[in-house]
């Protein structure tokens, strides 16, 4: 690793600031990937700013739902009340990512800027797209079983790693920005990109921009949410496929349902073609199978990888179906 | 009724031990420590050190510091093959606190090391010069090492360092390298290929055949401490003609074996290098002699600096071999009773021309079944790759899962219970040396097991039983691994009166030796465990022994053994006339009560404390070689078990989760039932990786590891690891010191395919292919 200047700051207005007058200077949260990314030098900031001073705060917002401070520690929002019995899906999804003691120290804002684990993407010895635009990809031919089969390009394959971006996509949470421009906001959705020839170009973020919160829209269908994820090994690894879902069903009809996956994207996959099959159709075997069927058809397999696209399918409808009995078994509540 | 039987029957509780005879012979006397009801032995004695390992008072070798101590880094090449072109280290010689850059260009001249199980110096893993040239013989060797006043430093600076190289085709494809196998010259001493009868004739005649292809990936070395060492040459005093010493703090399984290596690679005596390594966390196979001790060592010398080199988890993968990755054929032929006619094990594993380890896979089946004809064998293929070198029990722990698996298949097919099929093949004498065996109940710990676990309500059929979306399933394994005691051995007693210190460069990577052997020293002694000092890791000490081989226990009791006699002997020299023991040989002795007691006679007896105030002596002290390993002649020794397992397979996922392990092991005589359980358990659960999870990466394109961390290389997390349950014989082995067996490695063997078997019977799906991922069962 290489030195670096450090800056603490007491809030986004002085972050951006620090960062409007360093050179190639990063925000910097719990640090527990982009040190690790700084120590194989993958990542060379000049400068470091330490924006864990920021709010922390969870607050009711005024449409009843609820805002996250960006320097919230993922900790926290997995054992946040409201959270567990509001978005139970985002507390388990948070729970069933890294260890405790990474939880502790990982913040909201980074969660959703952490970089994918790509081996290639690594490890400075080989070619990598995302690290160096136009080196190559050594993922292509080499070891792609943890990559992703929707959203790819010829250029990059790597995986978004995030399990708690996966139930955000799902909640349509929205990311609050700001720069030295002032203020925006983006639906999550719209946050990440897919890697197309600028697998580099992970989000939308520009130059000196801040994520200073994450808002959860109201969702009463939410309380009956689920994340699913299947992984190598039972704890401490990331998802080989992992699905978020919620269904509302009137009578036997799907009113409404959410869905989106990881381990299988280059971004948090929400699966708007699988929702687009499934709103107002029928709650059958077959309304689920060709919702996935839609869903999958863009789907771009490699030898390492084709197997998710079996496993994505099976959660999927497994998923699916639990939450439509749920839905049948717990009525309106 | 042997001493054996009454030792076993008796009521009585011994007060005293009488020196051992001459176990290793068929008509010998067993040592009396074998006997139940010793006291202390087979107690469940707490480790010795544990307060002061879980306080932190306990230092490792990367916890030592010297004056002016430097840091070290290393830069490790980005090619399998071909030749370093230039080094652009200008930068980092300019960066803050950097002492030194050392390279192929300004290193100090080495001498090659040698190597392992090729030279009787050997403590290396391969015979490549150390930074003498240009040349790369794999991707992660060292080229450049920086020496800084800080880690941080240190490590910046050789992040800096450019190096371009000229890349030659290199074998770094196993599916290429297999087609030009070679037969290597040996395996492990013995021959590369060994036929009983004309296996491959009475197979094709075999009315039930299974023929199978087995695979197993390449793993690496994940102790909890990655290597590390601190040194320093250290000046001749002011007396003139005395030599500098190298002064080691390291984490090693071979203290001594590493000092006579150093001795060669740097051309001085071996009297000129102390090694110590009083607590090493965790060895496996993998902390022998690697580059990075014998670079730490020239650059201390280049800079005039003493040097710390603690790699980094990445750098374990780039400089510690691991693993080699196998493809095993087993063939059955079994007659209608399923009595094996023909059984064939044979294949192919990894290795570089540069190292001299076959990964012996057919070791187990050496000895586990009775079959009327047998081949086996093992060819190499040669890669450029980082020597592979020996990793918890080597060649058992991925040859068991060939050979388990096939076994399983075979029942499978003849309608059979795995076990009874097993049973039915229990030889009577070794199948391959033809020699009895000196103590072998494996079908009593399969059958107590089996008992235990509840194996009869294993349904024969596989994915019968189900709950919810998990099927679950029942398998069994055999599990086995040689007993040796391997010859260097020798120990120190000092005895004062208030106690004995024994010393033995042997070594403690916490199996719990220092505190079975502080055990062993105080039965054998007469001495109440607190009044022993067992002192080890330290290459000035007595002997010569490897942490290897599953051999420490055997070979520091046959040492001891061998220095009590001595010690013994001593001490009657030392008794005057009006001594009770005057006129006495040793083995009309016995040692009791702290001191010396006539056999049989409790009323003559003196303590130490009276024998040696007497003389007017304020200590004795003894050293004796062991005895030659005369009994691995006589008898085929091995330690047996039968691993059953309980797993849950996923019916939507393929996801695989154990629900139970048992081990049932007949190891001779437990000496510790608290270290050994922990011993058995942690081996089972180092299987329950092999089984599911570990697997290095390798990639063929370029022979670069591309998982070395912990993050990506998988090992068990402790919520993949269900209940484990071990049980044992505590048969002693007649033959034997203690009547014991080592035990740190059996626990790994057979778990592989009693997990692979158990994934079978629950849900149908036969995985030969390790380790067993969920993309296999969908």
């Amino acid at each position: 690793m290489r030195a670096f200047d450090y800056h603490q700051v007491a809030d986004s207005e002085q972050a951006i600031e620090q960062a409007v007058r360093s050179r190639q200077a990063k925000y910097l949260g719990g640090g527990t990937n982009l040190v690790d990314l700084m120590r194989e030098t993958v990542e060379r900031p000049q400068t470091l700013i330490d924006v864990t001073r920021l709010s922390r705060d969870i607050d009711e917002t005024a449409e009843d739902g609820l805002i996250i401070g960006a320097a919230a520690t993922n900790a926290a929002l997995a054992g946040d009340a409201r959270i567990r019995s509001r978005y139970p899906l985002l507390s388990r999804a948070i729970l069933s990512g890294a260890s405790a003691q990474i939880r502790n120290m990982a913040t909201v804002g980074g969660n959703l800027l952490q970089r994918t684990r790509c081996a290639y993407f690594y490890d400075v010895a080989t070619r990598c797209n995302k690290r160096e635009p136009g080196a190559g990809c050594d993922a292509l031919e080499g070891f792609h079983r943890y990559h992703a089969i929707l959203g790819t390009s010829s250029s990059c394959i790597a995986t978004h790693p995030s399990d708690m971006a996966v139930a955000l996509a799902a909640l349509d949470a929205r990311i609050h920005l700001r720069g030295p421009e002032g203020e925006r906001q983006l639906a999550i959705t719209e946050f990440h990109r897919e890697p197309g020839e600028r697998p580099d170009l992970e989000t939308e973020l520009q130059p000196e921009e801040l994520i200073v919160a994450v808002e959860l829209p109201p969702l009463p269908m939410a309380v009956r949410s689920e994340y699913r994820k299947v992984r190598d090994r039972a704890s401490y690894a990331f998802a080989l496929v992992s699905v978020a879902s919620m269904v509302e069903l009137d009578g036997e009809t799907i009113q409404n349902v959410r869905l989106s996956l990881g381990g299988v994207g280059t971004k948090p996959w929400r699966a708007w073609r699988a929702e687009a099959a499934l709103r107002g159709q029928p709650a059958t075997e077959a309304t689920l199978a060709a919702a996935v069927d839609a869903e999958l058809a863009a789907a771009r397999p490699l030898p390492g990888n084709a197997f998710k696209l079996e496993l994505v399918r099976r959660l999927m409808i497994a998923e699916l179906s639990q939450r439509l009995s749920d839905a049948r078994n717990g009525g309106d509540a | 009724m042997s001493a054996l039987d009454k030792g076993r029957s008796g009521d009585r509780q011994p007060s005293g031990v009488a020196l051992a005879g001459d176990y290793w012979r068929p008509e010998g006397r067993l040592d009396p420590l074998s006997e139940k009801g010793r006291i202390g032995i087979g107690a469940p004695l707490s480790r010795v050190d544990g307060a002061e390992k879980v306080t932190g008072g306990a230092r490792f070798a990367g916890e030592f510091t010297f004056d002016g101590m430097v840091y070290a880094a290393l830069v490790y090449s980005a090619i399998a093959n071909g030749r370093i072109l230039a080094i652009d280290q200008r930068e980092a010689e300019a960066m803050d606190g950097v002492v030194l850059v050392m390279t192929h260009e300004n290193a100090p001249r080495l001498n090659t090391p040698p190597v392992f199980l090729r030279s009787p110096n050997g403590a290396a893993g391969d015979d490549h010069p150390i930074m003498q040239t240009d040349r790369v013989h794999w991707n992660g060797q060292p080229v450049a090492l920086v020496l800084a006043e800080t880690q941080e430093q240190a490590d910046a600076a050789a992040e800096s360092i450019r190096v371009d190289y000229a890349a030659e085709p290199a074998m770094t494809d196993f599916e290429l390298a297999r087609t030009h196998a070679r037969q290597p010259d040996n395996v492990l001493g013995g021959p590369a290929e060994i036929t009983v009868g004309n296996a491959d004739e009475a197979f094709a005649s075999a009315p039930h055949r299974i023929d199978a292809i087995y695979t197993t990936p390449r793993h690496n070395h994940n102790a909890i401490e990655p290597h590390a060492l601190t040194l320093a040459w250290v000046k001749a005093g002011e007396n003139d003609g005395e030599d500098e010493t190298l002064r080691i703090h390291d984490a090693s399984q071979c203290v001594d074996l590493a000092v006579a290596s150093l001795a060669e690679v740097f051309g001085i005596d071996a009297a000129q290098i102390h090694v110590t390594s009083p607590f090493v966390g965790g060895g496996f196979g993998g902390k022998a002699l690697w580059q990075h001790q014998i670079l730490a060592a020239a650059a201390a010398k280049l800079a005039d600096r003493p040097v710390r080199l603690a790699l980094s988890r990445k750098g374990v993968y780039r400089v510690v071999g691991g693993r080699a990755c196998t493809e095993q054929r087993v063939a059955l032929g079994a007659d209608e009773n399923g009595r094996l006619q023909a059984l064939i094990h044979s294949g192919v594993a990894a290795m570089t021309r540069h190292n001299n380890l076959p990964e012996p896979f057919f070791q187990a089946t050496k000895c586990l079944y009775a079959a009327d004809h047998i081949r086996l064998s093992i060819d190499v293929a040669d890669m450029h790759m980082l020597a592979n070198t020996f990793m918890r029990a080597p060649g058992e722990s991925v040859g068991t899962f060939a050979l388990e698996s096939a076994l399983d298949e075979l029942a499978d097919r003849l309608g059979m219970d795995p076990l009874e099929l097993r049973a039915r093949n229990e030889p009577e004498r070794d199948p391959t040396s033809g020699l009895a065996f000196s103590s072998r109940h494996l079908l009593e710990a399969a059958r107590s097991g089996a008992e235990r676990f509840g194996w009869s309500e294993r349904s024969a059929t596989p994915g019968r039983r189900r709950e919810g979306e998990w099927q679950i399933g029942m398998g069994c394994a055999t599990a086995t691994y040689p007993y040796m005691r391997m010859p260097g051995a020798a120990a120190r007693i000092t005895l004062t009166p208030d106690g004995a210190t024994v010393g033995i460069a042997a070594h403690e990577m916490g199996m719990g030796t220092a505190t079975v052997q502080t055990q062993v020293a105080a039965a054998r002694l007469g001495l109440p465990v607190e009044k022993i000092a067992f002192h080890y890791g330290d290459s000035h000490l007595a002997g010569s022994v490897l942490a290897g081989g599953s051999q420490q226990t055997a070979a520091i009791g046959g040492a001891v053994i061998a220095a009590q006699r001595a010690l013994v002997a001593e001490l009657l020299a030392l008794v005057g006339q009006g001594s009770p023991l005057s006129g006495l040989s040793p083995d009309e002795i016995e040692c009791r009560n702290e001191g010396l007691g006539v056999l049989g006679d409790d009323s003559r007896f003196e303590t130490y404390a009276q024998i040696l105030a007497r003389a007017q002596r304020s200590e004795l002290s003894v050293e004796a070689d062991a005895a030659g390993s005369e009994e691995l002649a006589n008898w085929s020794m091995h330690s047996f078990g039968t691993i059953f397992c309980e797993a849950g397979v996923n019916s939507v996922t393929g996801e695989i989760r154990l629900r139970r392990l048992l081990g049932s092991f007949d190891c001779g005589r437990i000496l510790n039932p608290k270290t050994a359980t922990s011993q058995f358990r942690g081996g089972m659960i180092m299987g329950l990786g092999l089984a599911l999870m570990e697997e290095t990466l390798f990639d063929p394109r370029s022979g670069r590891v591309m998982n070395p961390s912990l993050a990506d290389y998988h090992v068990p997390v402790q919520m993949d690891v269900p209940e484990v349950e071990v049980m044992w014989t505590d048969i002693p082995d007649p033959h034997t010191p203690m009547g014991a067996h080592g035990i740190g490695e059996i626990g790994i063997t057979g778990v592989g395919a009693a997990v692979a078997n158990a994934v079978y019977n629950a849900c149908g799906k036969r995985v030969r292919d390790l380790p067993i991922t969920l993309d296999k069962l969908l």
